[in-house]
């Protein structure tokens, strides 16, 4: 059995009115079920056209997007809307509820879900990110981390199969950040194939644990690849614009100072194994 | 800014923050016309025992109430002023050029004062003591009868839940851009009127892109969401009237005959 893409993108263009270039041109390529795609590219380069053109926040100038088999068209934008959840960049401005429970309520409440089974799904959304001592707080006195959990209870709500993040942790100190990437990785890992994860970001360690890396590069597809592919070749990365993962960049320091390096992708696991043994034969 | 407290909730667990959050508004909406049958020093004698009455109910502290008349203090002596200058009934005291201040214009002058004092005190309690989306809720089931003429009741108590959930965030705002601009050298509230007013300028504009910015990215973050407008929507949050309700009604319905009845002393 052939499996079918969850997300398919055939040949799409966007361009933003008044604007000179396209932001996206003639983009296709498709996302498996149950994975963790890591989108990758400069500031302007496309990515989070990309990721509003999955659930029809924007509509493509020409090409045809499915998610699921069902096409991205006004006709059908709250069922994909139900299949896409999406936490932005900024936890200010996504918060829509006057209360940490209020806000995760907030997608049931458009769903016309009873007010019962409301009052089961928020504090099991909550207890999911940890999050329930909070539900009576109002925003003004949550830290931007506790916001984003937030954001990402309100998603897990409505029990979505795609889970977008546009740069979700960009805007969090390096703590809130590492625990926020860990809370999805943790509920990647319980949900298995029934969660897909696009996570559109800057920070090049979260994008090398991803299973597909996605490079965007002013609104090309530059390619998909495995994360070992694609950050091997620190020449390339630097080219495009993009920071090297710190494992590379010491391996390309060793190697500079004439210390011969294992030639393929390591993790920074990796590297620390591979030092450890070095040492040992010396 | 954060003794600022328009719309600023707070939370506690006292008897007024049970109150149904309807009956806060209704309360707070007939003060404004109960306290103008005090005609005479009993009157707002009785009015501000009242007020003080409840606000020691919302277990917050009278120091709370007070830092929130300070945003509107300017307000309070303008029109403290104005009554006090140009009130030209009464035994006149003063006369100096067209400003004459007269025993009238001395008492009207404190009245008007103490009215507006205990008005936004006892209107404070309502968005003190109701988060913003209950105080939403409650105009919103208030005003459902104008559904009936094509008024869009949800919409209307969805922006004014969301204008009250932004409030606090844009005052940390304006204060971050303020900092801002103070480090490159705007210096606020110095010089003249028109230096003072220009002065705003390089606040009120960043700000008020910012709102634009963070409109379009909360409707972006709520069409993600799916919502809808025009659509029904469950809620979450449900009003439900209890016995305290009930007392609250009939102690202010007292007030407000022991208020008429001041009027004969």
């Amino acid at each position: 059995m052939v499996m079918q893409p969850i997300i398919e993108f055939k040949d799409v263009s966007f361009s933003y009115p008044n604007a000179e270039q396209p932001a996206l041109k003639n983009l296709s390529l498709q996302i498996q079920k149950g994975d963790w795609v890591a989108v990758i590219g400069h500031n302007g380069s496309g990515k989070s056209t990309f990721a509003k053109l999955i659930n029809y926040l924007l509509i493509p100038t020409s090409g045809s997007i499915t998610v699921d088999g069902i096409p991205v068209d006004q006709e059908h934008v709250y069922d994909i809307r139900d299949l896409v959840g999406m936490v932005f960049q900024n936890p200010d401005n996504q918060f829509v509820g006057a209360t940490v429970a209020d806000d995760v309520a907030f997608g049931l409440e458009n769903r016309q879900v009873p007010r019962e089974k409301m009052l089961e799904i928020v504090p099991d959304a909550l207890e999911r990110v940890q999050m329930n001592a909070y539900a009576a707080r109002e925003p003004a006195r949550l830290s931007g981390g506790q916001k984003q959990r937030v954001a990402i209870a309100s998603v897990l709500a409505v029990e979505p199969k795609v889970l977008i993040l546009d740069e979700a942790t960009s805007m969090l100190d390096p703590k809130g950040r590492r625990e926020m990437i860990a809370l999805v990785h943790e509920l990647k890992q319980e949900l298995g194939a029934e969660l897909t994860v696009l996570s559109i970001t800057h920070d090049i360690d979260e994008a090398a644990s991803a299973d597909e890396v996605v490079i965007l590069n002013d609104g090309e597809l530059m390619g998909v690849d495995k994360p070992e592919v694609i950050f091997s070749d620190a020449e390339r990365l630097r080219r495009l614009g993009l920071a090297v993962p710190f494992a590379e960049q010491l391996k390309a320091k060793l190697k500079a100072r004439g210390i011969k390096v294992p030639e393929t992708y390591q993790t920074t696991e990796g590297m620390a194994e591979w030092i450890w043994q070095l040492h040992s034969k010396m | 800014m954060s003794n600022m407290i328009l719309g600023r909730y707070l939370p506690g667990v006292s008897w007024v923050h049970r109150l149904d959050a309807r009956t806060k508004f209704i309360l707070s909406m007939l003060f404004i016309f109960v306290i103008f049958m005090a005609n005479n020093i009993y009157g707002y004698l009785f009015a501000t025992a009242f007020v003080a009455l409840s606000i020691i109910m919302t277990g917050l502290g009278f120091k709370v109430f007070f830092n929130g008349l300070k945003p509107l203090a300017m307000l309070m002596l303008i029109t403290t002023f104005l009554q006090l200058f140009f009130m030209n009934t009464g035994t006149v005291l003063v006369h100096w050029w067209i400003f004459t201040i007269t025993t009238d214009g001395v008492i009207n002058s404190v009245i008007v004062f103490v009215r507006f004092m205990l008005i936004i005190m006892f209107t404070t309690i309502l968005t003190l003591t109701t988060p913003p989306l209950e105080v939403a809720d409650a105009m919103e089931s208030l005003m459902s009868p104008l559904r009936k003429i094509g008024v869009p009741v949800s919409e209307l108590a969805l922006m004014v839940s969301i204008a009250l959930r932004f409030v606090p965030t844009l005052m940390d705002e304006a204060q971050s851009i303020m900092n801002a601009q103070r480090a490159r050298g705007v210096a606020f509230n110095e010089g003249g009127l028109v230096q003072r007013a220009k002065s705003y300028v390089p606040l009120l504009i960043p700000l008020f892109v910012n709102a634009i910015k963070r409109a379009i990215e909360l409707g972006d973050a709520m069409e993600a969401r799916g919502y809808r407008d025009g659509e029904h929507r469950t809620k979450f949050c449900v009003l439900k009237y209890t016995k305290i309700d009930g007392v609250a009604f009939a102690a202010f319905f007292i007030f407000a005959i022991g208020l008429f009845a001041t009027r004969f002393i």
